[in-house]
């Protein structure tokens, strides 16, 4: 062996010769090292591969001229983009290519930017300036953000738009889910303005909850409130038995008395008076229930009713069904008016809703005062008042870490638990939904389906540093939260009925009902303090629908009075246009117009024996509901009226307009006497 | 040199028994001929999202009786991911897999496979459908403007309209009459109405309320959920 070696150094450099030789030849390699690297480079043999591709195909040569060799940047230092993925992704605006299966020549997806406006790494992350297909799509040792995963791609889209993308269902949901169920009551959430999230769900007062409900549910709803209503919104905290005694304890005592109006009897309760009062007040648009074939039904506004009986007590019940407003004055069930014949059955039908399963295991004694006093460590711990309104217990301050920007949070902050792969999103997975893993977290347990998981942090991920930092010519901001009231009486009257459960005006209050921003300019006087009495269904396919609120009839008039004066658009006169004035050809043609050129009877009855549509609202008192102006403005341009709605905009002429409307203005005595 | 060869050869069969060595693979106890779909082809989810049932098949015999402990194998392309890969029918003959789809928009196909005591496979394809960015739009748009007449089906929330109609609505999922139909033509329908294609003026036009982006999102969520599918552009099933 050692005699090998030495004959191979004689023959390299046994002379000076040699060694020149040897070492320029040497010199030579090295030199060719660093052009060769360069040509097989990865990108390279993209390249060229995507050339093999492309010859094959019809369009070829036009595909051919459009190819750039060569590395490919979209440089942009304004949004702190620099992207190379063009180098391998070269088929990205061929759309010709759309039957190439596998990446990277895929072209990309129709979306509602340019690519090179934008670039790719705002939308996919990943490393923009690399050049190898390891680095650009994971995180490396000196790059963390990896490409984001397709289930989370809307979340990029929320980086700029703070507004309802129609394009972003799951990042809507999300944000949704964020307000809803109380996230950002100890979690504070910014947007770039600067202006923090507000939760949209108000978790009940507990400061007189001694009056309201026993002990013992209160233990039982404690240890699993998803046991009592698989619907609640308040997280499982996961509390042990002691625990939860000691700050059913607790709550208790700081509980104080609440200034019930004076109780009268109520009279003998009646289960099948109170079912119909129950379906009359259309209890179901805002409470769910759990019928008999074992489905949930009803709306999400309030709380579930199926074992509400078990929670409450009577008394407390038919205080809350007199007046809601008397103990929480926050509470966003409107104050029904009920009169003595309507409270003691719906108190009575509620109160047979009990589930005897529920407390029969809950035995607690009396309290300690150490008890009470380890209640209230507990419930300072567990940031009870950050969503709760408790005796002598302050909200809290940050009492959950920001997560302003939480997702671009750097890996090497986060403590993950054992078993989560090392990547933003998973932490955000498993933090959700298994929060307990993580050492010392406060976050409770919470019964998320896992579309909302998904949906909760594609929202959370949207929360970046690069969102907060953009020009502030590319953020599309957000609905602002309007704090419009109504002024005076009716004002009052509104807010004790909270009309802006359902209905909005002016930006404020809820999706539920109508938007009732310009109800002045829409509706006869007359019919709006009938409808006020007893409103009688417009839309017969609704489930959810506008409540008998047994108003008088003074207050009725003062509604419709500040509605009528108020609530006016002013794009036209509510009295430009005379029914009188309609002739019988106007009102024929009309009727043609309505039958055959638009086929309105396809979404709406306008004679109830023949016509079936369900969508829109029936018509069968228009003439008396609707003032001519508005019906004519609406039919010229719905969705300038209201801007959410979904009937069409037809581009009608003035003239069809006119006569349609002469024809449902005739829509008035005649279904009025039947 | 040559000594080194079969020691080369055993290290690469090694290293390549790797992964499966890992997990043991299941061994087929019985045997099957035939593999048929219990459910859960056809759903709609968007990109890379888990779809929201598992898919299950069933392996039967000759006698068409069902066979438990036979081995079924999910094959998936193109970034999907079935899981488990594979698995032994229960007592039913069923298996059934979660499936979470790749990250691009388009046709997945799932082929399950179970193979015969001779070896001979007998193999089952389902499709499964993942909604782009523009799809997806299209669904948004669909329940709020399409849905209550085109969708036969009524849920609690929704009554459906369909019955209603003199012209009965296509449901979007009848590829058999809207495949034949161009995009065109779609556009043209959506943006003008039913008298546009001599069709009921039932179908009001959606051109003054829809911008031409949002037509175009519908005319792909509809190509999307065609069944059979759109072949004319747009039936390439993700590959790796």
């Amino acid at each position: 062996m050692r005699q090998k070696i030495k004959t191979l150094w004689q023959f390299l450099f046994g002379d000076s010769a040699r060694a020149f030789g040897s070492l320029s030849v040497i010199l030579l390699i090295c030199l060719a090292i660093a052009p060769a690297k360069d040509r097989f480079r990865e990108w390279t043999r993209y390249q060229s591969r995507y050339l093999r591709l492309i010859r094959t195909r019809g369009e070829a040569a036009s595909l051919q001229r459009r190819f750039q060799g060569g590395l490919q940047q979209i440089w942009m230092p304004e949004l702190g983009v620099t992207d190379r993925c063009g180098s391998c992704h070269l088929g990205l605006k061929e759309a010709s290519l759309w039957d190439v299966g596998a990446q990277p020549f895929r072209p990309h997806p129709p979306i509602p930017h340019s690519l090179t406006e934008f670039g790719c790494v705002m939308c996919h992350r990943g490393q923009g300036v690399a050049t190898g297909v390891e680095e650009a799509h994971r995180s490396t040792l000196a790059w963390e953000q990896p490409i984001l995963p397709a289930r989370y791609l809307e979340s990029s889209c929320g980086q700029c738009h703070w507004n309802t993308l129609t394009g972003t269902p799951q990042l809507n949901q999300g944000r949704k889910l964020l307000t809803r169920y109380g996230c950002v009551s100890c979690h504070v959430l910014k947007t770039p303005e600067g202006r923090r999230l507000a939760s949209t769900t108000a978790a009940p007062p507990l400061s007189h909850i001694a009056e309201k409900t026993p002990r013992e549910w209160m233990f039982a709803w404690l240890k699993n409130p998803q046991a009592y209503a698989v619907t609640a919104t308040m997280p499982n905290f996961e509390l042990t038995d002691a625990d939860a005694r000691d700050i059913t304890v607790f709550l208790m005592s700081q509980s104080t008395p609440y200034l019930a109006a004076a109780s009268q009897p109520a009279p003998p309760a009646d289960a099948q008076a109170g079912a119909s009062v129950y379906g009359e007040s259309f209890c179901a648009s805002c409470h769910a229930t759990v019928n008999a074939a074992g489905m949930l039904v009803g709306g999400d506004v309030g709380p579930e009713l199926t074992r509400i009986g078990s929670k409450v007590k009577p008394e407390w019940l038919t205080e809350w069904l007199r007046n809601p407003k008397t103990y929480d004055p926050a509470t966003a069930m409107p104050h029904y008016r009920f009169d003595q014949k309507q409270l003691g059955p719906l108190s009575g039908f509620l109160e047979a809703k009990t589930d005897s399963d529920l407390l029969a295991n809950v035995h607690l004694e009396p309290a300690t005062p150490e008890q009470i006093a380890h209640g209230k460590t507990l419930v300072t711990e567990r940031g009870c008042a950050s969503c709760h309104e408790i005796n002598g217990i302050k909200k809290p301050d940050n009492f959950a870490p920001e997560l302003t920007v939480v997702g671009s949070e750097s890996l090497t902050k986060i403590v993950f638990a054992p078993g989560v792969e090392h990547t933003l999103p998973d932490y955000l997975q498993a933090k959700i939904r298994q929060p307990h893993t993580f050492p010392g977290a406060k976050m409770p347990q919470y019964t998320f389906t896992q579309p909302q998981v998904d949906a909760l942090v594609t929202a959370l991920l949207a929360q970046t540093e690069r969102a907060q930092t953009l020009p502030a010519a590319l953020r599309v901001a957000g609905k602002r939260e309007s704090d419009y009231r109504p002024a005076g009486k009716a004002g009052q009257l509104m807010a004790d009925m909270n009309c802006f459960s359902c209905h909005a005006i002016d930006g404020r209050g809820g999706d539920m009902a109508p938007d009732l921003t310009w109800e002045g300019s829409s509706v006869q006087r007359r019919w709006l303090v009938s409808f006020m009495k007893n409103p009688n269904t417009l839309r017969p396919a609704l489930i959810r629908r506008m409540p008998r609120f047994n108003v008088t009839d003074a207050e009725a008039e003062t509604i419709a009075d500040y509605i009528m004066t108020v609530y006016h658009t002013p794009a036209f006169d509510r009295d430009a246009l005379d029914p009188a004035r309609f002739s019988a050809a106007d009102v024929e043609l009309g009727k043609q117009l309505f039958y055959s050129k638009y086929a309105c009877q396809a979404c709406h009855i306008f004679d109830p024996q023949n016509d079936k549509g369900y969508i829109g609202p029936t018509l069968t008192q228009v003439g008396t509901r609707l003032n001519a102006a508005w019906i004519f403005h609406w039919l010229k341009d719905p969705r300038g009226l209201r801007p959410g709605t979904i009937e069409p905009n037809w581009d009608m002429s003035d003239d069809d307009a006119r006569a349609l409307t002469a024809f449902l203005m005739r829509q008035n005595k005649e279904v009025a006497k039947k | 040199m040559r000594r080194l060869v079969p020691v080369v050869l055993a290290l690469s069969l090694l290293a390549g028994c790797h992964r499966s060595a890992n997990a043991p693979a299941p061994v087929a106890k019985s045997f099957g001929t035939a593999i048929t779909e219990v459910g859960g082809s056809k759903q709609v989810a968007g990109i890379g999202a888990a779809l929201d049932q598992p898919i299950m098949v069933q392996v039967n015999d000759a006698q068409g009786a069902a066979v438990a402990g036979a081995l079924v194998e999910f094959h998936v392309a193109g970034g999907a991911v079935a899981t488990p890969e594979m698995g032994l029918t229960g007592a039913d003959g069923q298996l059934s897999s979660t499936v979470t789809l790749g990250g691009s928009a388009g046709r997945y196909q799932i082929v399950a496979a179970t193979r015969d005591k001779s070896g001979k496979t007998a193999e089952l394809r389902l499709d499964e459908i993942a909604l782009g960015y523009q799809q997806t739009q299209g669904r948004v748009l669909n329940d709020r403007y399409c849905a209550r007449c085109h969708d036969p089906e009524s849920t609690p929330e929704r009554v459906s309209n369909h019955d209603n109609l003199t012209a009965k609505a296509h449901a979007f999922t009848e590829g058999a009459v809207l495949n034949a139909m161009s995009d065109a033509d779609l556009a043209s329908i959506i943006g003008h109405g039913g008298p546009a294609l001599n069709k009921s003026p039932e179908m009001p036009p959606y051109g003054y309320t829809l911008s031409k982006a949002d037509v175009d999102a519908l005319i792909a969520y509809i190509r999307a959920v065609a069944d059979p599918p759109y072949r004319l552009k747009g039936l390439t099933y993700a590959k790796n």
